[in-house]
């Protein structure tokens, strides 16, 4: 049926009619990932995929295609997987010599190294995994845009959520990972953004197996925390955190890597049309999606989107558009998703879910801001050191 | 007192009857028919899963009701509730319309980038045409010659030729397109993108845009302000439109295409369907579960009902 559908809306080309900018035929993009080594979790209940990111820009690049079918465009997307002690930048290069537009899968340093290269000054980057702060901030990129959202946007939408409800007894329990790290340094920044305090961290040390005695070490564990809302849990990979609800000493929620999650994107998001792409995408990757599918996926759409609206297909041209006003995404998240002109973060709601259905939507009702209240999760104008996006 | 036979024969001979408006519960697989004059739920009927579009035969002898998550349009009799039979479909229909003709259904499947011309005599798909992606809108012409269906992904308007079944135009409109109407004797087709916030109006005899309609609510950031169903009042001189979850209808003046005013009703509202006169309007509020009746003329909401979980479409059924 697909494939008879395919040859059919061909035909319908010959019917012409199109009032629509067609003058882009060809678009072509490539999505990159560096394979990293991932560090054993104690739970092997939820693999990572390993088409975790490119399922989500295959996804898009079919609805961009469809699009295509009625405006004369034909999309390709090529996609190279780097092994782990691979050369990154040099697969980047050879991919700049057929596209400018790119989807990056990769640490925030060979995202760098990337945007870097002098070929790659007049191509469009897509940053789809790389969620550190100094990306958007310091180090940022003019030929980057980041459709991921930052770590600090996800710590903000938390903590909003804490402040709604008045949740301001916030203690927190941290990994030695470097992720976990930073995820932690980045809830202790939104606690201090909105008016509040971690009042006690304490380090998870690696200890044991948890899924034997989870019962007995984590109650033990969290009676140092004292009294207490909400305990954070800040454990990127999900290593530990899952074993830490209802073992608590108080009876308190948990939130963070666990419990109640801020993210990307979720299986329990389904308002706002959600359930069209989640099953979409189930229906093409025979998976659930995850923050990094919805990232590629939101990224190629943007491509998609900007080439439809402008006619154009060289990357400056998209930038331009893409950063400018009349751009937006339909991104099933309840808003029209546009690019942040200074730094080139794709504003975004943060769902805020558990494992059976979504809490919350950020930024949380009451948050204002007197451009868009999706400014108030992460880097703002006023607080970005990000240059390089001019004034 | 004591009924006599013949006079409970009489009863059931001619039960009073009022105008209806069928209300669609997505969440609950249910139809919620309110009595115009009383403005109160008479009956609830079980439908298939995921009840959306619905629509009356032009005799209003049967109701279509697409039963998204069923795949199948259904057919029910309206005075009983009993589904007669099932249409094919296809995969996931969300809206659909009726060709004046009364006898072809133009069918969105979302899920599938198709529209669906089903037969409702034969029973049978008549044609299947390839659109954009997450089709919802459809409108026909009131001379049939065109049926229109909106993809919300692609952002297009498709252009049907319901003589060869094919597409001969395909224009764009802003993010998102719900919902799509021919007005003034099929002279305008409005469409509604909800992410954009805005109303396309196109000149049907060219397919070229001629207007754009939008919306400011004072205390609603826009990116609220999403139009989803609208429907115009009885000389085409004014429209009503929803706006989703900023919980307002703007009232809209068709021929300068200037907002005019805005009516609080529920959380959420969807889409809307008139009384016989259009002198009152009944909206359905998904995430509020209920409907408002608006007084037209005075531009006000003055009832709320309670219908099932998440009400979506709204028809209207006057009496026999």
């Amino acid at each position: 049926m697909r494939s008879i559908a395919k040859t059919l809306a061909c035909a319908v080309l010959c019917v012409g009619g199109m009032s629509a900018p067609s003058e882009a035929a060809d678009i072509r993009l490539h999505y990159l990932r560096q394979e990293v080594e991932q560090p054993p979790t104690l739970s092997n209940l939820e693999p990572v995929p390993t088409d975790e990111g490119r399922a989500g820009a295959e996804l898009a690049l079919e609805d961009n295609a469809t699009t295509g079918t009625f405006m004369g465009q034909t999309w390709t997307l090529q996609s190279t997987h780097v092994a782990v002690d691979g050369d990154f930048t040099a697969a980047v290069r050879e991919a700049l010599k057929t596209t400018d537009l790119l989807v990056l899968d990769a640490p925030v340093d060979d995202v760098l190294a990337a945007a870097d290269l002098p070929e790659a000054q007049d191509a469009l980057l897509f940053n789809t995994a790389a969620p550190e702060r100094a990306l958007r901030d310091e180090a940022c990129r003019a030929n980057v845009l980041h459709t991921l959202p930052s770590r600090a946007m996800l710590t903000d939408a938390l903590m909003q959520f804490f402040v709604a409800r008045r949740w301001t007894a916030i203690v927190m329990i941290e990994g030695t990972k470097p992720g976990d790290l930073a995820l932690g340094e980045s809830y202790r920044d939104s606690a201090a953004k909105f008016g509040q305090s971690v009042r006690r961290t304490q380090s998870w040390e690696d200890s044991g197996d948890l899924r034997r005695n989870a019962s007995q070490e984590v109650p033990i564990f969290t009676q140092g925390l004292g009294k207490y809302d909400v305990l954070v849990v800040a454990d990127e990979l999900n290593d530990f955190a899952r074993y830490i609800p209802y073992n608590t000493w108080m009876p308190r929620p948990v939130a963070g890597s666990e419990g109640l999650r801020p993210s990307a994107w979720s299986p329990v998001v389904e308002q706002w049309g959600a359930a069209q792409l989640q099953s979409r995408f189930e229906d093409a990757a025979g998976r659930q999606m995850r923050d990094r599918d919805y990232a590629a996926w939101a990224a190629v759409r943007a491509v998609g989107e900007a080439v439809t609206r402008t006619g154009a297909s060289s990357a400056p041209e998209l930038r331009a558009y893409m950063l400018g006003d009349s751009f937006e995404l339909a991104g099933f998240k309840g808003r029209p998703l546009t690019f942040r002109p200074w730094n080139g973060q794709l504003r975004q709601t943060i769902p805020l879910t558990h494992r059976g259905s979504v809490v919350a939507n950020a930024p949380i009702e009451g948050f204002l801001h007197p451009k868009t209240e999706l400014d108030t999760l992460g880097l703002d104008a006023p607080e970005s050191r990000c240059t390089a996006f001019g004034k | 007192m004591k009924y006599t036979p013949l006079l409970a024969a009489l009863l059931l001979a001619q039960p009073v009857k009022a105008d209806e408006i069928w209300v669609t519960n997505e969440k609950d697989n249910t139809v919620s028919v309110i009595d115009v004059d009383t403005q109160e739920v008479t009956h609830t009927y079980e439908t298939g899963e995921r009840p959306r579009g619905i629509i009356f035969s032009h005799d209003y002898s049967v109701v279509y009701i697409c039963a998204s998550d069923s795949d199948s349009v259904q057919v029910m009799d309206p005075d009983t509730g009993e589904i007669l039979h099932d249409l094919p479909s296809g995969e996931d229909p969300e809206q659909f319309a009726l060709h004046p003709d009364d006898r072809h259904l133009y069918i969105a499947n979302e899920d599938d980038a198709i529209t669906t011309v089903v037969d409702t005599q034969t029973r049978t798909v008549v044609a299947q045409i390839n659109v954009g992606i997450e089709p919802e809108g459809m409108a026909v012409s009131p001379d049939g010659a065109i049926a229109i269906t909106t993809s919300e992904t692609t952002n297009m308007a498709h252009w049907i030729d319901t003589e060869t079944q094919e597409l001969f135009a395909n224009t764009l409109v802003d993010s998102r397109p719900r919902h799509a109407e021919f007005v003034k004797d099929g002279s305008e087709l409005w469409v509604s993108s909800e992410i954009g916030g805005t109303i396309s109006v196109f000149d049907v005899a060219t397919q070229a845009e001629k207007a754009k309609l939008e919306f400011k609510i004072k205390g609603v950031h826009p990116d609220k302000v999403q139009p989803v169903g609208f429907e115009l009042t009885a000389d085409d001189t004014h429209a009503f439109v929803a706006l989703g979850p900023a919980n307002h209808l703007a009232v809209v003046n068709a021929e300068t295409y200037e907002v005019e005013d805005y009516i609080l009703v529920g959380r959420r509202v969807w889409h809307m369907a008139f009384n016989a006169d259009k002198s009152l309007l009944f909206t359905t509020n998904g995430v509020s579960g209920d409907v408002t009746v608006v007084d037209v003329a005075d531009r006000k909401a003055v009832k709320t009902i309670k219908v099932g979980r998440f009400p979506w479409g709204a028809a209207f059924r006057p009496t026999e």
